[in-house]
């Protein structure tokens, strides 16, 4: 396997006595789809919470490619390429679509402290927002304003405005959370088809989904990093079929 | 005014059709031009209006775009008017560098109070700045030397604008004044909430977490509209020190901190013309119920506050909007407030 684009060296992270991470080690190698799953409270957020820069471990090391991000602030680490989603959409209500994501494409350009020319001259950057929703199948909503988007559109807009950002690694919190089944069978389509140079890793409580759509599985419990493996690997273990999917989750379909 | 308008092809045009000038922007700023014909003796009136409405805007681009409180920013209001006043009283009554120089050392005051600013949200950037403003007025209470004081500053005199249009008593040269530093600062204010920044204001006023995960950073926003926001304020009271040749305490107090909110919330925040309409109408009731009673003519705004906040959440400019967008609004009052009077672009 290549070097991991994203990886992390003995995480530890508590709330007073509740230990939320725990040595936590994980290596993505580009490209690759992983999936996040773990029972509720297993700290699958808060690890991504950790590392996008949101919560601060109390040791260990986040490493972007080569570079040491520990000490970076949110902002600087999408702008090295790392980015998220959130489980509760995250949205700005009052824009539009295009708004929304050309805001974000500004930002990244660094065009966005021009306020002496109009939005409109610069083509490009709109032109970039309007290819990132047209590939989200969000085109012809793009002059509505975001709270008068269907639900699953605004969680598409959530990843529209991840891609935005230009992510070398992809870090999505539920993306279909709230999504009815046959939505979130498109939405994970669409995550699908986006360009292999992204490294991606999802949290989804729907099986039949992780193993379709991931090529690899951490397992996260109480903090620590069960096992991973390939998604076969991950529904054979017994350990995994004792802790998790033994609790209700039926199952699993291989895809 | 943000209208649904049926969206023309394409993404380019549906924002362009955003930003153009839409007739009843024309008819509005013709209208400003009325009183100079149709009520020449309030043309005093119509010059505090002007001076009210920029001040207005002012707080509208950083409440009404980028979601800052601010109930101290009466302070650079004072400050500009204290440093127009100071500047004639030491011997240089030359209005325009005044002007200039007031509107400088505003946002100077502002850019370096942004730095606390950016740091902070709801109800903390409410106490900080109504803090920051009881702090300013204090200090010129007491720098009885350089202020006079509650007795205001003294001796301000203007020399003729362009050497040519004496500060009169009707006001004709005020008002001119007045409304055309208004008119530049809206073309300015125009031009900035239509840019990337202006965008990326609104984000921070929407979202500022998001903000955030998108990779921006917010504070170098906030500090720069802040120091812009307070430039403009500075240049409405000096104006209105120019204009009167007076500068008293007022022009930095609580007051004037609240009476400009909610002159904004009653127009309507984050369309530019809102702190303008409200304005307006502020001050001509003022005129008119402190005519009738000069007591207790706060007693109908307090109603008309109340009364706007119930009903017309999004103030009066909302309301008018809202009425605009409904089908029959659209047939009788659309074309004033399209984007496509100029004809089909290509």
């Amino acid at each position: 396997m290549n070097a991991p684009v994203l990886a992390t060296r003995d995480l530890n992270k508590s709330f007073g006595s509740l230990v939320v991470a725990s040595g936590i080690e994980i290596a993505l190698p580009a490209g690759v789809r992983y999936a996040l799953i773990g029972p509720n409270g297993a700290g699958k957020t808060t690890l991504i919470n950790m590392v996008t820069g949101m919560l601060r471990p109390d040791s260990g090391s986040i490493l972007l490619g080569a570079d040491d991000i520990t000490a970076l602030s949110p902002e600087q680490r999408v702008r090295l390429g790392l980015v998220r989603t959130f489980q509760i959409n995250s949205l700005f209500p009052h824009l539009t679509a295009l708004e929304s994501v050309t805001l974000a494409v500004c930002e990244r350009r660094r065009v966005a402290r021009t306020w002496w020319r109009q939005l409109t001259a610069y083509r490009d950057e709109i032109d970039e927002a309007y290819d990132i929703l047209t590939a989200l199948t969000l085109a012809p909503v793009c002059h509505r304003r975001t709270r008068e988007l269907a639900y699953g559109q605004q969680r598409l807009l959530e990843i529209a405005l991840a891609l935005a950002a230009k992510p070398k690694v992809l870090l999505l919190d539920e993306p279909a959370a709230g999504v009815p089944r046959e939505e979130s069978k498109e939405l994970f389509a669409a995550i699908a088809g986006l360009s292999r140079d992204i490294t991606v890793l999802f949290i989804e409580h729907d099986m039949e989904l992780v193993f379709r759509f991931a090529s690899r599985v951490i397992v996260l419990v109480g903090g620590r990093v069960l096992v991973e493996g390939t998604p076969a690997e991950i529904a054979a273990d017994e350990r995994v079929r004792a802790v998790y999917l033994g609790k209700g989750h039926g199952e699993p379909r291989r895809g | 005014m943000a209208l649904s308008a049926p969206a023309p092809a394409g993404p380019l045009q549906y924002l362009e059709a955003q930003a153009r000038w839409r007739p009843i922007e024309l008819v509005f700023w013709l209208a400003t031009l009325l009183p100079f014909v149709l009520t020449p003796s309030y043309l005093v009136l119509a010059s505090q209006i002007a001076v009210t409405a920029l001040f207005a805007m002012s707080l509208d681009l950083i409440l009404g775009y980028a979601g800052i409180v601010s109930l101290g920013h009466a302070a650079f209001f004072g400050f500009g008017a204290y440093t127009a006043g100071l500047i004639s009283k030491w011997g240089w009554g030359e209005p325009l560098t005044g002007l200039v120089l007031a509107g400088f050392a505003a946002g100077l005051l502002g850019y370096l109070f942004s730095f606390i600013i950016a740091r902070f949200r709801h109800l903390a950037l409410i106490m900080i700045t109504l803090g920051f403003g009881l702090l300013l007025e204090e200090a010129a209470n007491s720098a009885n030397w350089l202020t006079g004081g509650a007795d205001g500053l003294q001796g301000v005199h203007m020399w003729p604008l362009f050497n040519t249009f004496q500060f009169d008593l009707y006001g004709y040269t005020a008002y001119s004044y007045a409304l055309i530093a208004l008119f530049l600062c809206f073309l300015l204010s125009r031009r900035l909430i239509n840019s990337p920044f202006g965008l990326s204001l609104r984000g921070i006023r929407e979202n500022i977490v998001r903000m955030r995960a998108i990779g921006a950073e917010s504070r170098p926003h906030i500090r720069t509209i802040f120091t812009i926001a307070a430039v403009m304020a500075g240049v409405a009271g000096a104006i209105l020190t120019q204009s009167t040749e007076t500068v008293s305490l007022g022009s930095l107090d609580f007051q004037r901190s609240a009476d400009i909110l909610v002159i904004l919330i009653l127009g309507g925040t984050g369309r530019l013309y809102g702190g303008l309409i409200g304005a307006v109408i502020y001050l001509i009731a003022r005129d008119q119920f402190s005519g009738i009673n000069p007591q207790y003519w706060y007693f109908p705004i307090g109603i008309l506050l109340i009364l706007v906040v119930l009903f017309l959440p999004n103030g009066i400019l909302g309301g008018l909007s809202e009425m605009v967008n409904t089908e029959r609004g659209q047939r009788w009052f659309g074309w004033l407030t399209s984007s496509s009077w100029r004809g089909k672009s290509p």
